[in-house]
């Protein structure tokens, strides 16, 4: 297929208000380089950039961060993508949150909510987040966002160091009346590759995680829907990273930087545009990053002639650069690629390393250049 | 199914947004961090599931639409619905 054959508007929007957050996640998907506040875009561009997704055919808005509730706008941005008919989501740590705030968010129409947990044990949870009494606050905005009537996702980042209390998390899960859990195992970029050996799961604990969860999916079906994304690193063929490169997602950094993922700008070789200087539709349709890896004609062999090569559409580009050393390479989760035995070798390093220090992601001044 | 339970008035699950999606120009099941295109016949049911309607009246409607006996539509809802429950778009 040719590479503008059948492509559509993107789906959804990840809008990174802020890489600000009181939490330090040893495998945060933010770039190990973080946007300071006063670099963030303000309340009217991105008013503009909602309304220009809306244009677009985009149907779904996912507030994001950092942390998307320490900017007090986020109301204000949440009644102006409901206006403009999106389906609006907020992904939160829920620290910092109180009942009024949660309250003021459904009155604003949020549709959904998404909180995160660290673990289910609480100095491992705030050991993990890098702060204090962190699982006692999240479980008490779970309550305020149940009774606000918010459907609830709990979202559990899962690797070595939480990964024995998979069952306690997904019983949580029921307990707080969460309609969907995220099951997510840790994905290796930025923060997470720097913290790999303190993180990498063994096969044989993916394994287990992996029964787990089929179980309860079975046990729970109609009460609770587990989504479960799994490691590349003990995999045979990669995933369609974003549902493929330029295919369904834009994510937006916190100073207006346009992605076709949140790990793209560790690829140094593109040019990003910045939604301040043009329309979103441009950016989608024409600019140089959305369109250098979209479809198939970029792709070398083995994934050019791959019977897959429109399911996975050649897997991560991220990982390609990070593992084989240039992004235009077949990414080394597909055991075709000349690069996966190693990076299998390197997982099991990992998983086998005593590492249980985390590097935490923090801001930190950027030289001004 | 009893007539009783004809009596409840089928909902979408909380969260869960029908919406004609003029970009593509069909309709779309919006959901938690979910898009659905529904097939046909679970959209007609989704869009009869509006908190107004009981679960007798979807079926005697759908019976009319389709000119067909009403205990083999009466079946086919109850499976589908139990199948958009299933996947998180109906009230349980």
């Amino acid at each position: 297929m040719s590479v503008a054959a059948g492509l559509g508007p993107p789906l959804a929007v990840l809008a990174e208000l802020t890489h600000r957050c009181p939490l330090q996640c040893p495998y945060c998907s933010n770039p190990l380089e973080l946007v300071g506040k006063e670099r963030e875009l303000a309340t009217e561009a991105w008013k503009r950039v909602i309304d220009e997704a809306a244009a677009l055919g985009v149907l779904q808005i996912h507030f994001s961060g950092g942390e998307p509730t320490v900017r007090r706008d986020l109301e204000d941005l949440i009644r102006h993508a409901r206006a403009a008919d999106l389906y609006t989501n907020l992904i939160t740590s829920g620290i910092g949150v109180d009942e009024a705030r949660i309250k003021s968010l459904a009155d604003a129409g949020l549709d959904h909510i998404q909180l995160s947990i660290q673990d289910t044990e609480a100095l491992s949870a705030d050991r993990i987040a890098g702060t204090h009494n962190s699982l006692q606050k999240k479980l008490a905005v779970a309550g305020w966002i149940r009774a606000a009537g918010f459907p609830l996702t709990l979202n559990a980042v899962v690797h070595r160091q939480n990964l024995e209390r998979l069952e306690a998390m997904i019983e949580l899960a029921v307990e707080l009346g969460a309609q969907r859990l995220e099951v997510a195992h840790v994905q290796y970029y930025g923060w997470a590759l720097t913290n790999r050996a303190a993180l990498m799961p063994s096969r044989a604990q993916l394994d287990r995680a992996t029964e787990i969860v089929e179980q309860a999916r079975k046990r729970l079906t109609g009460r609770l829907i587990i989504d479960y994304v799994v490691p590349d690193y003990y995999a045979q063929r990669p995933k369609a990273c974003m549902g493929g490169w330029g295919r369904r997602f834009i994510n937006i950094t916190p100073e207006g930087r346009a992605l076709p993922c949140h790990a793209a700008e560790t690829i140094k070789t593109l040019q990003f545009d910045n939604v301040l200087d043009r329309s979103l539709a441009e950016i989608w349709n024409q600019s140089s990053a959305f369109t250098r890896f979209r479809g198939t004609d970029w792709m070398p062999d083995p994934c050019r002639s791959c019977d897959r090569r429109e399911i996975d559409w050649g897997g991560c580009r991220c990982q390609a650069l990070a593992l084989a050393g240039d992004a235009e390479l077949t990414d080394p989760a597909c055991a075709l690629s000349p690069s996966h035995d190693a990076m299998r070798a390197m997982a099991e390093v990992d998983a086998a390393s005593s590492e249980t220090k985390f590097t935490y992601r923090r801001l930190k001044a950027r030289s001004a250049l | 199914m009893s007539a009783d339970e004809e009596t409840t008035v089928p909902r979408l699950a909380q969260g869960v947004r029908l919406k004609f999606d003029a970009a593509r120009d069909g309709w779309v099941v919006l959901a938690p961090e979910r898009i659905i295109v529904p097939e046909e016949t679970a959209l007609e049911i989704l869009r009869k599931c509006d908190g107004e309607r009981s679960l007798a009246a979807i079926i005697d409607e759908l019976a009319a639409d389709y000119d067909a006996p009403r205990d083999v539509i009466a079946d086919d809802v109850r499976a589908l619905m139990s199948e958009l429950t299933a996947k998180g778009l109906l009230r349980p």
